[in-house]
């Protein structure tokens, strides 16, 4: 017979997040993503002052998995649309959460300058190196080799260019004070990424300027691998195009281990 | 001898990918044979351990890395 | 109370009625004819506690209307021909989240990049929507400094009253002559009615969501229903429209905007001689006062349109006149402004029939 114990719920359902199931593939790392989000700003009680924009992909209907004030945008347009929130709002957290295609293919002039102005924008940069929403094609992060609906045979330089380092071009413009690439494939990873996140709110609250979280995101569905493979080939593979770390910081911060 | 720790998987919520098993220290989480209304064969907290294992230490890694945030950790008071 | 009298140049008079108007932010990009409009307000926006941004593209431009539009406020950007084809997307999207804004075209010439000259060949993409979708776009056609002034505030009311993107269709000359204006006062943009479904961070409520995707069954179809209702209620309140015409009028010239200013003039030339000709100005052309005109030319023998292009508005004014008169059409395009004495010529030769001048528009 084993005596009564009461126990305490350490990890839960953060009020941040609809409590309704999404729409994501088994294995996703936009599900994680969203919970580190909802989480971040849970412990820091941003929820009730945060706006955000969702890109057009696997996200798209982001607003209806997070219990915050948000708004569509047109294809890589959100951090122009966050950037007329936040000048109107310049005292509530404005957030932008976008894809590889979002954010540096279509929207890539929105960003570069978003970034160049200092907006006081946080943005999660959703790196899963493939367009997933539309079945599969080259995205201009998909590595070389790796393949894609629109890279038969394995992304080549010279037919399909290289993959692209958003980040890292940010990383050059002054307005641009925080910048680091997380992955979402392994425990550690994904506590780093949370800290990331929750570094990035607070650049904006102490008005420093435009931050930006990448983090590199299985794919399974298209990357055609179980969730397992998925994470291994993002640990192994993936890294070696995008290594991890902090790209930028120009904060001021300390170090809080 | 009472578990340090416990969780509660939402089976309905659960996509099988089955992470939660690739991460737990003591091999806690099996998965199901009836699958939930998606049909997914949901991953299952092992209630009962036998001797010699460690149970459940609310490390609450499987939680860390679901994607559809399914699982809560408990831990003993 | 109204400013006192001002010569002003028309891109800075459409500045000065937007700051006046409650609005406090503008985003545009440079292009030329409209330059003026944004240099003014970089100066301007500051003065007022405004904001104004160089947005790195009319696309960028846009699309910070429409996340200041979400946020609440009164916001405006600007552009001419080839730079509001850039618009176009974010347009459609404005429609489809009802989201109010005004958007200035100072129109020149084109297909592509054209010339700077003042045209008039934009009335197709103003008011067949100019993006994809089913939406109309209430558009404004002033037809000089003072009604680029009065009707800017309109463009913002409207926005507002409908939550819809609202276009004021200018053009290069217009947005570079000087003339006297007069402004009405200062609008309190802190007194103007509070809107219920804006976002600024969920405290105290439910969270909102805005957006134009809607995928489940029947969503798109009964939000479509929902838009055409709107757009219903714009066309039966907000046409506007003027006529400068006798009973003994024999004929009607229609044009809007700097092209009825010509006709204005020609008109005038032609009052010596045995032509009775009155004018038809329309000032919505989108919703167009098609009924007004309809019956103005029931008792007319003629309508002779006249456009700065080859032809676009024609096609609303056969869809009012029908067979009812004859229609006759004169425009250049490409920039090139007829004269006075040119458009009296046209009139003359539609009244002789010859199809010297412009041509007959057989329906």
């Amino acid at each position: 017979m084993s005596a009564e114990v009461a126990y305490k719920k350490i990890f839960g359902y953060p009020k941040s997040l609809k409590d309704v199931p999404t729409h994501y593939c088994p294995g996703c790392g936009h599900s994680i993503a969203h919970r580190l989000v909802a989480e971040a700003l849970d412990e820091m009680n941003l929820r009730e002052m945060t706006i955000g924009v969702p890109p057009v992909g696997c996200a798209v209907m982001a607003y209806n998995y997070f219990n915050f004030d948000m708004v569509e945008a047109p294809h890589g347009r959100a951090l122009a649309v966050a950037t007329g929130i936040k000048r109107v709002h310049p005292g509530k957290l404005v957030l932008t959460y976008q894809g590889d295609g979002d954010l540096a293919a279509i929207g890539t002039a929105e960003t570069i300058h978003a970034g160049n102005r200092g907006e006081r924008i946080s943005t999660i940069f959703i790196n899963n190196a493939i367009y997933g929403m539309t079945g599969g094609q080259m995205a201009p992060t998909t590595v070389l080799g790796q393949n894609a609906t629109t890279t038969p045979g394995g992304r080549d330089k010279r037919r399909h260019g290289n993959p692209i380092d958003i980040s890292r071009m940010l990383a050059v413009s002054d307005g641009v004070v925080y910048v680091e690439r997380c992955a979402l494939t392994s425990i550690k990873q994904i506590q780093k990424a949370k800290k990331a996140i929750k570094k990035s709110f607070q650049v904006q609250l102490d008005d420093l300027g435009y931050s930006l979280v990448e983090l590199l995101s299985p794919c399974p569905t298209n990357w055609k691998m179980s969730p397992k493979e998925a994470w291994k080939w993002v640990n192994e593979a993936m890294v070696k195009t995008y290594p991890l770390g902090v790209i930028k910081d120009t904060t001021g911060y300390e170090d809080k281990k | 001898m009472a578990k340090k720790g416990k969780i509660t998987i939402n089976r309905e919520r659960c996509k099988g990918c089955y992470l939660c098993i690739e991460v737990c220290p003591n091999g806690m989480i099996e998965t199901e044979e009836t699958p939930n209304k998606k049909g997914y064969l949901p991953a299952r907290f092992r209630e009962n351990i036998a001797d010699g294992e460690k149970g459940c230490i609310a490390c609450a890694q499987c939680a860390m890395v679901c994607p559809e945030v399914a699982i809560e950790v408990y831990r003993a008071k | 109370m109204p400013s006192e009298k001002m010569l002003m140049n028309g891109s800075h008079v459409v500045g000065e009625a937007a700051v006046r108007a409650g609005c406090r932010y503008y985003f545009g990009y440079p292009i030329t004819p409209q330059n003026e409009l944004p240099e003014y307000l970089s100066a301007r926006m500051p003065e007022v506690g405004g904001t104004f941004i160089q947005g790195e593209s009319e696309i960028a431009s846009i699309n910070m209307v429409i996340g200041a539009s979400v946020a609440g406020a009164r916001v405006m950007t600007s552009s001419s021909s080839p730079g509001v084809s850039l618009k176009q997307e974010g347009i459609s999207y404005m429609a489809g989240m009802e989201l109010p804004g005004v958007i200035i075209n100072m129109m020149r010439g084109g297909p592509g990049l054209g010339n700077i000259a003042p045209s008039a060949a934009d009335y197709f993409q103003a008011t067949r929507g100019g993006a994809h979708g089913d939406y109309r776009t209430p558009v404004l056609a002033p037809a000089g400094c003072q009604e680029l002034a009065d009707l800017t505030s309109v463009a913002f009311e409207l926005a507002d009253k409908y939550r819809t993107p609202v276009m004021l269709l200018g053009d290069g000359l217009m947005g570079q002559v000087m003339e006297p204006v007069v402004f009405p006062d200062f609008i309190d943009v802190e007194a103007l009615p509070k809107k219920d479904w804006i976002l600024e961070g969920c405290k105290g409520r439910e969270p909102r969501a805005l957006f134009s995707m809607l995928l489940q069954d029947g969503a798109l179809y009964k939000h479509n229903l929902e838009l055409q209702e709107k757009f219903d209620r714009i066309t039966a309140n907000e046409i506007r429209w003027e006529t400068k015409t006798q009973d003994s009028d024999d004929m009607i010239i229609v044009a809007y905007g700097t092209a009825a200013r010509i006709a204005e003039s020609a008109i005038e030339e032609l009052k010596d001689e045995n032509l009775h000709v009155g004018l038809f100005r329309p000032i919505t052309l989108w919703p167009y006062p098609m009924a007004a005109l309809r019956e103005l030319a029931a008792r007319v023998s003629k309508v002779a349109v006249f456009e700065l292009c080859l032809g676009q508005m024609v096609e609303d004014v056969i869809l009012s006149v029908g067979d009812r008169a004859e229609i006759h059409f004169y425009g250049l395009p490409g920039g090139k402004i007829p004269t006075p004495t040119d458009v009296a010529d046209f009139i003359r030769s539609a009244s002789r029939g010859d199809g010297k001048i412009g041509r007959r528009i057989e329906v």
